[in-house]
């Protein structure tokens, strides 16, 4: 078989006791692209900071595995070295770290001591892949997303990704805040990734995105579960006719988590 | 504690020590008037920090460590700390108070450079040492601690450079404790005369452990003459059973200059006081200093400048990291006297805290007896965010690695910005180990 699988099942998550994800099921394999749509305050960021181990998030039921492994038992980095990766909505600062120093320690973390990349081969790397993101040079010897326009950190997000290679990732609203240049760029080099050994979660709230980087499957969240699942046509309708339908259709009638069902 | 002094340290004992070094009269009258001070003076007083159950006072004083008969000798703890391929050395190396190692370049000797250890210097300037030793930097009475240093003191070098005379490459002291239990009482005196520059590094370094208790007393004294240049830069790294008292003082006169780059990388319980005395129109004072604390370490750290001359500019800046249960108070004051018109002082203090347990304070303080003057001050003491060791762990990186590189990142605008060299090279690699 060739890439991993992620198996997301029934996964329940709390902040500061308050349930938010609520039964969430999802399988995504290599080579397969998934979009996650959804109004604000639905579920998606939490979705995606929990698979990847943020501290604040307790998961109350339900598994994760990553070709069969179980992700919940792995600390944040073991989770990145069995091929995890997340773009985050909000990517953090990191002062005094400059982008390539973090870049070559994440590169290095995932190999074996003694077989470290060499400078010139980073250097080589990085350089044509910030050419292709269409990045200024001098962001690889500034500080890690200090003072990064909004648009400056989504694309370095992007050359990390391209960098490290994971097996799956999940991009958090990676075109917000992107003008329409920028958002080819990136489309670019996300779609440069796929192939067989790539599985994409994209989180977005616009069809556009999407035009650029055909999804396999489209899934819908609300309250904190996926609601509704279907091919790129989903899209495209909810681009038209926006999020009534599906809460009609399911008798929803306020969306966010705070809601039961 | 006064018991505890006179143990074996009296009267007779001081003047044997002195006489047995062969000191000028001066010095060995100096050394029994501290004596007698030594026992009624009261304990500094360190802001926000108890010192009564420090030791400060139980040790074993005369102890002479043997020569070096190569740099090669040396454990390579301490090779760090030298640039071996140099063809001429300018350093010094003290090993348990005696002279192991010594040499200058013969073109600094023909222009008149001193940098020789403190007793040589007292025998062959005794009239040069004699001026500048404890009398306008630091003075013998102003508590027990440097009187009792003023008795006491066993090793240290001392630094002249002559009028109009710039030194290019730096003087390195190294002052090496191998005998885990020896008490160190070193005096440093730095002299720039009218118009020279000098940069002058120095290391204090044991590798004792809590158990192997040991005291160290040291005072520095730095004089900038008019329009002189004095930059000194420090790695402390004692070990842990090592109690430190440490007080570096700098005189400026009129449009000297005098910037401080340390390392306060102690191990054990550390005072460590660095003021300076901008004395002359126009003069400058710039203090840096970088500091990680470790284990149960406690440490409280004062910069201090002091502003009496007019149009004269003092920079405080202050990084600090506490890991695991260490203590650390930060004090950075700034004292413009009144007639000091049109001076600057600026200080900012930074402490990064680790763990739960790491305690830090930072104390930016403004003393202002003039109108018109500009000052500014910047505090900041915070623990490490949970969501920068997330974002980096998510890329792979282990949780320690992830801290090591939030911690480089916290020191760097102040490591970066050390004006010598050598100590940015030599701290970085200090850091690294107390980091790991
Ligand atoms: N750290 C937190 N503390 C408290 N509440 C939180 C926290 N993170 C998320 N929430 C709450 O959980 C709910 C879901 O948030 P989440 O960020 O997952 O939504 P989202 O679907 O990503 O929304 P958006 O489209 O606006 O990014 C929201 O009501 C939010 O306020
Ligand atoms: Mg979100």
């Amino acid at each position: 078989m060739a890439g991993s699988t992620l198996e997301i099942k029934n996964l329940h998550v709390a902040i500061e006791g308050e349930e938010i994800l609520r039964g969430v099921n999802l399988t995504i394999k290599g080579g397969e692209f998934h979009a996650v749509m959804g109004p604000n305050g639905t579920g998606k960021s939490t979705l995606a900071s929990a698979v990847m181990g943020h501290p604040k998030y307790e998961i109350t039921e339900g598994e994760v595995y990553i070709d069969g492994k179980d992700v919940l038992e792995m600390e944040v980095d073991e989770r990145a070295q069995a091929g995890l990766f997340l773009a985050m909505q909000y990517p953090s600062e990191i002062s005094g770290v400059t982008n390539s120093d973090f870049l070559r320690s994440s590169i290095n973390a995932r190999r074996e001591e003694g077989d470290e990349i060499s400078l010139m081969k980073f250097i080589k790397e990085m350089d044509g892949t910030m050419d292709l993101l269409e990045m200024d040079k001098n962001m690889a010897q500034r500080y890690l997303n200090e003072g990064f326009s909004g648009g400056e950190k989504k694309r370095n997000e992007i050359l990390q990704l391209m960098m490290l290679k994971p097996a799956i990732a999940i991009l958090d609203e990676i075109d917000s805040g992107l003008d329409i240049d920028a958002l080819k760029v990136v489309s670019k080099g996300i779609n440069q990734m796929r192939d067989e050994n790539f599985g994409c979660l994209i989180i977005t709230h616009y069809q556009r995105l999407l035009n650029y980087i055909a999804p396999d499957k489209v899934h819908v969240m609300m309250q904190g579960r996926i609601v509704k699942s279907g091919g790129p046509e989903l899209a495209q309708r909810l681009e038209e006719e926006g999020y009534d339908w599906i809460k009609q259709e399911l008798g929803i009638e306020d969306e966010t988590v705070g809601q039961k069902a | 504690m006064t018991v505890e002094i006179s143990l074996g340290y009296d009267k007779e004992y001081v003047t044997k020590f002195s006489e047995g070094l062969n000191e000028p009269e001066w010095m060995k009258t100096l050394r029994l008037d501290a004596l007698q001070q030594a026992e009624r003076l009261p304990m500094p007083k360190p802001d926000k920090t108890k010192i009564d159950r420090w030791n400060f006072t139980k040790f074993t004083h005369d102890l002479r460590g043997e020569e070096l008969s190569s740099l090669a000798d040396l454990p390579n703890q301490i090779k760090d700390f030298v640039d071996q391929n140099k063809e001429e050395q300018n350093l010094f190396i003290q090993r348990d108070q005696r002279v192991a190692f010594a040499s200058l370049s013969q073109s600094l000797k023909d222009k008149g450079v001193i940098f020789t250890d403190m007793n040589t210097a007292m025998r062959e300037h005794s009239d040069l040492v004699e001026k500048y030793y404890m009398k306008d930097g630091i003075q013998v009475d102003e508590h027990r601690l440097t009187a009792l240093h003023a008795a006491l003191m066993n090793g240290g070098v001392f630094v002249y450079v002559p009028e109009n005379v710039q030194v290019e490459e730096p003087l390195q002291a190294i002052f090496w404790q191998e005998d885990p239990e020896a008490a160190l009482f070193n005096h440093v005196i730095v002299v720039a005369d009218k118009n020279s520059s000098v940069t002058y590094v120095e290391n204090y370094l044991s590798q004792n452990n809590e158990e192997e208790e040991a005291v160290t007393n040291i005072l520095t004294e730095v004089f900038a003459h008019d329009n002189a240049k004095v930059s000194f830069g420090a790695v402390d790294n004692l070990g842990a059973g090592t109690t430190t008292y440490v007080n570096r003082r700098g005189v400026a006169d009129r449009d000297a200059k005098i910037e401080w780059a340390l390392g306060q990388m102690n191990d054990g319980y550390t005072i460590s006081e660095n003021y300076t005395y901008l004395m002359g129109e126009n003069s400058l004072g710039d203090a840096k200093t970088v500091s990680v604390g470790r284990g149960s370490q406690k440490q409280n750290f004062t910069a201090r400048i002091v502003h009496y001359g007019k149009a004269s500019e003092g920079y405080i800046l202050q990084h600090g990291v506490m890991k695991e249960k260490a203590t650390a108070i930060f004090n950075g004051i700034g004292k413009i006297e009144h007639g000091a018109s049109k001076s600057n002082a600026e200080q900012e203090s930074r402490v990064l805290m680790l763990s739960k347990d790491a305690r830090g304070d930072a104390n930016p303080i403004l003393l202002i007896d003039e109108d018109d003057v500009t000052a500014g001050h910047a505090a900041s003491v915070g623990r490490v965010d949970p969501m920068q060791l997330f974002y980096l762990m998510s890329r792979g990186i282990t949780q320690k690695e992830a801290e090591r590189l939030v911690i480089h990142g916290f020191l760097a605008p102040v490591v970066k910005q050390l004006p010598i060299k050598a100590v940015k090279e030599q701290l970085t690699q200090v850091i690294e180990r107390k980091v790991n």
